[in-house]
């Protein structure tokens, strides 16, 4: 009954964001305002629908109804309450309603938080947008992939959850990173809407940043957890592999963090517009790429779980209808936007534009990068391979090159200024770094890292420099700042931080594999970790094989971690999971190997050393934090367009770190 | 001076984002290298080299069995004396370039290691521009004090 | 004119997607056809002493079948290797991939046993040599020993009538050229 009346919802639904994308663009087309308005109460009523039809579908897996063929082929009774609820979206129907709920979500906050602010054929033309996507992913997901078909006869149990999947991280991974992706949904509807209008100014870029940066902020989240995820969940080192289907998440990361500085100008300085539009329309595109992508099995991959190009092509049927529309308008309309143009090299507009140029060029790599041996196998059929060493030499540099800039455009003035002017930061500066290099170089004994290890450092000193420029070391003004400044701030030096982890990482990380017997030792980095005797058991729907690892360095017990190897029955698999000591200093790790049986030879067993590896993750969690910060201040300073007021508008600029020059 | 500046800090860059993640030390080894030299350079090597019946591994980080034949067999070859080309260059030949992480210069990735250098280019070009135009705006609002002297000089000799 | 760029880039982009789903992300070309056999030298499954070479391929037209008692796929093409061993006029090897010795002589004696030699190789020596990425996979040698085909995959009775068997047929046909010494591999 509740599988019925979920699917539909979803119909409803369907029809709802039919008429959600006709009637709005008609009411604006002619200006009539019934018309116009029907637009919120369709997206809030979509919203409503599609929370119902997800809340039946997770209903039918707490109830384990294995009448429902979801149900039946990715739970089982014997899985734990939290992965009943994470197996919803643990398959491609599931994720892909979740896809579509949170689509929908947004739609109906835009037309909540927008009620009163946003003018209404603006909002009316966004929300029309935001239909036409929900409408084009709602009926891919009720003719191609019903995620309430029954199945007859009903099956006794489940056939459980791919093992690998069953784990705090997937619980929040997916969630999260579609809330990202789906979030840029907004900037795209609102690009579109406001080539509709023929207007995109100071205003437009105000409205719609509070939007970017919840999106981005969440993408930032769901990448930095899922980066975790794998790490512990894998247990090959790697915090980040240049796999695919992460570089299709990084895409939208890279462009949305350009569209997130580039709207900044536009408020500020009305230059960048076109750029603006194509990126908000770019962003939300790469985020239809990237559930393409993971959907269609375009590119081999480790992390894939659906794969099936009839799908594909239905997904890349939909990104070329809705971003060939937008950029066909984009070149109809294009002419009838108006933008600043008298840029100066040395200010902090310039070190906008630059930041821009740098994360779309790295964006073109990694898209290059991700998808060349598919087009290289399409023209020629010969088979490619570009892997991480490809995207740490091109990427690298590109990133070293921002953060050079990154540390100083925040000092400048938003117009034209003089590198003169600022020699006593500078100084201050470049002795803080050259420390850093010295003592770095010192600790890792690599010049390469010494110097990248300066580059994060004279980041942190920029970043420093801004705040104490701004404030001129007084603690009152220090307090007194917005938290836009303090989002500022955080996620920059949450970029230092990053760098640093990575660097130490890079230089120092060390790993060791052999296949040895229990009471054996394997060292690494001067760690010497000795398996212990291998235990066998079952805990609740696996089978383990499980050793403790006792780790000692010059003789010195410094840590035990446990390692298993699992057995899930159900699926008939093996995984492993890795034993981990982590720390702010040298994360240590081992992992007896999956795929291998023990033979009498032993097992074979991996151990790691890992430097710094930790402050990676915090870097990266800060910078999601910033974004979180700088909206609590766009939320509380958005004010109402009939209330508005020029000099508090001015005053609420987040960006105005040092006062305009003008 | 700002041309300097930027040409400065983009040389560094690019020397330093070009091996920032490379672990490996590139190790000579010669025919009675120690374990622990080929062990140094069997890792740069398995670290190029793609596991084939994984997706998107080295061999360095596979449990796979086929991939720990292939790291047995890598380092029995940098034992006999192989250096590290010549390990890759026999996996190559073996699986051909699709073993090959790291994709080797040739015709058919011309577009992938051609495109980020015309978009280094394309910026450069950009600031470059940028720079010219404001020093040149920059003379045209203000004169030096030769130039100053030199139009008074003129001025005078017109009179 | 500039206007149009995005979209042109874009539709371009979206060719080359669609071109790149009608293709299968899992199939390798063989980087050995038309060289000669590798060299190895690894004793067969049933004696550890007696070792055998690429030598002895010559003269023969062979199929070179890879295979392992741990290989699912092995099980499916069997029948089909039972069916054709009879025919004489090619030598059927079999490479016992990554194996243990009693683990392959009990699958054998289960399905019964088509090969006329096998080469043990439970390290994969000979496999990373010929490139291969799973089991089953099979090899065509002409007489002189040089692989003219290789097949991916479990040989189905079609697969062999319509390809395997006509190339058989035709290399017989070639006179037997001696030991190629030229090649360089």
């Amino acid at each position: 009954m509740l599988a019925e009346t979920g699917q539909m919802a979803l119909a409803l639904a369907f029809m709802v964001a039919l008429f959600q994308t006709v009637l709005p663009l008609i009411g604006a087309h002619r200006g009539h305002v019934g018309a116009m308005a029907f637009a919120d109460r369709a997206a809030l009523l979509q919203g409503a629908l599609l929370v119902y039809a997800f809340g039946a579908l997770t209903a039918v897996f707490l109830q384990s109804d294995f009448s429902v063929k979801l149900a039946a082929v990715h739970s089982h009774t014997a899985k734990p309450l939290l992965y009943k609820v994470s197996g919803v979206w643990a398959n491609h129907e599931g994720s892909m309603l979740l896809w579509i709920l949170i689509l929908a979500i947004f739609g109906a906050a835009v037309a909540w938080r927008g009620r009163d602010t946003l003018p209404l054929s603006l909002r009316s033309r966004a929300l029309a947008v935001q239909g036409a996507i929900g409408a084009g992913f709602l009926g891919f997901l009720l003719f191609t992939s019903n995620p309430f078909e029954r199945l007859n006869p009903v099956p006794v149990d489940g056939q459980g959850l791919n093992p690998l999947l069953q784990d705090p991280g997937l619980a929040l991974h997916p969630p999260l990173l579609y809330i990202g992706y789906v979030g840029f949904s907004v900037a795209f509807s609102f690009a579109v809407a406001a080539l509709l209008e023929g207007r995109v100014d100071a205003v437009w870029a105000r409205w719609l940043r509070p939007w970017v940066l919840v999106s981005w902020s969440f993408l930032t989240l769901g990448i930095t957890v899922g980066s975790v995820w794998a790490y512990y969940e894998l247990g090959w080192g790697g915090w980040w592999v240049w796999d695919p289907v992460e570089n299709v998440s990084f895409l939208p990361w890279l462009a949305g963090t350009a569209l997130l500085h580039s709207i900044l100008t536009l408020q500020q300085r009305h230059s960048l517009a076109h750029w603006t539009v194509l990126l908000a329309i770019s962003t939300f595109s790469l985020s239809m790429i990237g559930t393409f992508v993971v959907r269609s099995g375009v590119l081999v991959s480790v992390h894939a779980f659906a794969v099936d190009p009839e799908r594909g092509v239905v997904i890349l049927a939909l990104l070329l209808g809705f971003t060939g529309a937008a950029l066909a308008l984009y070149a109809l309309r294009a002419n009838k936007l108006v933008q600043a143009t008298d840029l100066s090299l040395i200010s902090r507009e310039g070190g906008l534009v630059f930041n821009n140029l740098v994360l779309v060029a790295s964006t073109v790599i990694v898209f290059l990068g991700t998808f060349y041996p598919l087009f290289v196998e399409g023209f020629t059929g010969e088979k490619i391979s570009v892997g991480a060493p490809y995207f740490d030499r091109v990427f690298a540099p590109m990133m070293m090159a921002l953060l050079l800039v990154m540390a100083i455009a925040p000092l400048l003035k938003w117009r034209n200024d003089k590198l003169a002017h600022y020699r006593r930061i500078f100084l201050w500066s470049v002795l803080f770094v050259g420390l850093m290099v010295a003592l770095s170089w010192i600790i890792g004994k690599s010049v390469l890292g010494a110097l990248a290890a300066g580059v994060a450092a004279w980041l942190i000193a920029g970043t420093i420099a801004a705040i104490i420029k701004r404030t001129n070391g007084s603690w009152a003004k220090l307090r007194a700042q917005p938290a836009c400044f303090w989002g500022f701030a955080l996620a920059h030096l949450g970029v230092g931080v990053f760098t640093l982890g990575v660097t130490a990482m890079s230089v120092g990380a060390q790993d060791n594999i052999a296949r040895i017997q229990p009471g054996d030792s394997l060292s690494v980095s001067g760690y010497t970790f000795t398996l212990g005797p291998l235990e066998e058991g079952a805990r609740e729907n696996f089978q383990y094989l499980q050793g403790d690892v006792a780790v000692t360095k010059d003789g010195r017990d410094v840590t035990q971690v446990t390692t298993e190897q699992r057995f899930y029955p159900v699926r008939n698999m093996v995984t492993t999971e890795a034993g981990f000591a982590p720390s702010f200093g040298t994360t240590l790790f081992a992992a007896i190997g999956d795929g291998n049986p023990p033979t009498e030879d032993g097992v074979i067993m991996r151990v790691y050393a890992q430097p710094g590896v930790v402050w990676i993750w915090i870097g990266a969690f800060m910078m999601a934090l910033a974004g979180f910060v700088s909206l609590a201040d766009q939320r509380l300073r958005l004010p109402k367009p009939e209330k508005a007021n020029p000099a508090k508008v001015h005053s609420a600029s987040p960006a105005s770190v040092v006062q305009p020059a003008e | 001076m700002i041309r300097l500046l930027l040409s400065l800090f983009f040389a560094l860059a690019f020397c330093l984002g070009s091996a920032t993640y490379s672990v490996a030390q590139t190790a000579e080894t010669a025919p009675n290298a120690s374990s622990a030299d080929v062990e140094q350079t069997a890792r740069a090597v398995g670290k190029q080299l793609r596991c084939v019946v994984c997706q998107n591994q080295s061999i360095e980080e596979s449990d796979a069995e086929l991939a720990a034949d292939m790291r047995r067999i890598v380092r029995e070859r940098l034992r006999e004396g192989a250096t590290e080309d010549e390990v890759i260059a026999m996996m190559r030949d073996r699986y051909g370039d699709y073993v090959l992480l790291n994709p080797p210069v040739q015709a058919n990735t011309a577009v992938l290691w051609g495109t980020p250098l015309l978009l280094v280019l394309g910026v450069g070009w950009f600031i470059w521009t940028l720079a010219r135009r404001r020093e040149r705006t920059a003379e045209l609002s203000s004169l030096t004090e030769d130039e100053q002297a030199a139009l008074a000089k003129m001025k005078r000799d017109l009179t | 004119m500039r206007r149009w760029f995005p979209i042109v880039l874009f539709l371009i982009l979206v060719g080359l997607f669609a071109f790149g789903l009608t293709r299968d992300p899992k199939l390798l070309p063989s980087e050995l056809l038309d060289r000669p056999f590798p060299d190895f030298e690894l004793a067969t499954l049933d004696d550890e002493s007696d070792l055998i070479s690429e030598d002895a391929l010559q003269g023969n037209v062979s199929l070179v079948n890879v295979f392992g008692s741990w290989c699912v796929a092995c099980v499916v093409e069997h029948p089909v290797l039972m069916q054709i061993t009879d025919d004489t006029s090619f030598q059927l090897v079999g490479i016992n991939w990554r194996d243990t010795r009693p683990a392959a002589k009990r699958w054998l004696e289960r399905y019964d046993d088509p090969y006329d030699l096998i080469v043990f190789d439970g390290e994969s020596r000979l496999a990373i040599e010929l490139g291969v990425t799973g089991a089953p996979e099979t090899f065509v040698t002409d007489k002189s020993g040089r692989i003219r085909y290789k097949h991916v995959g479990p040989i189905s009775e079609s697969d062999w009538s319509q390809t395997l068997q006509p190339l058989v047929a035709l290399l017989q046909e070639e006179p037997d050229l001696q030991p190629m010494t030229d090649e360089a591999g």
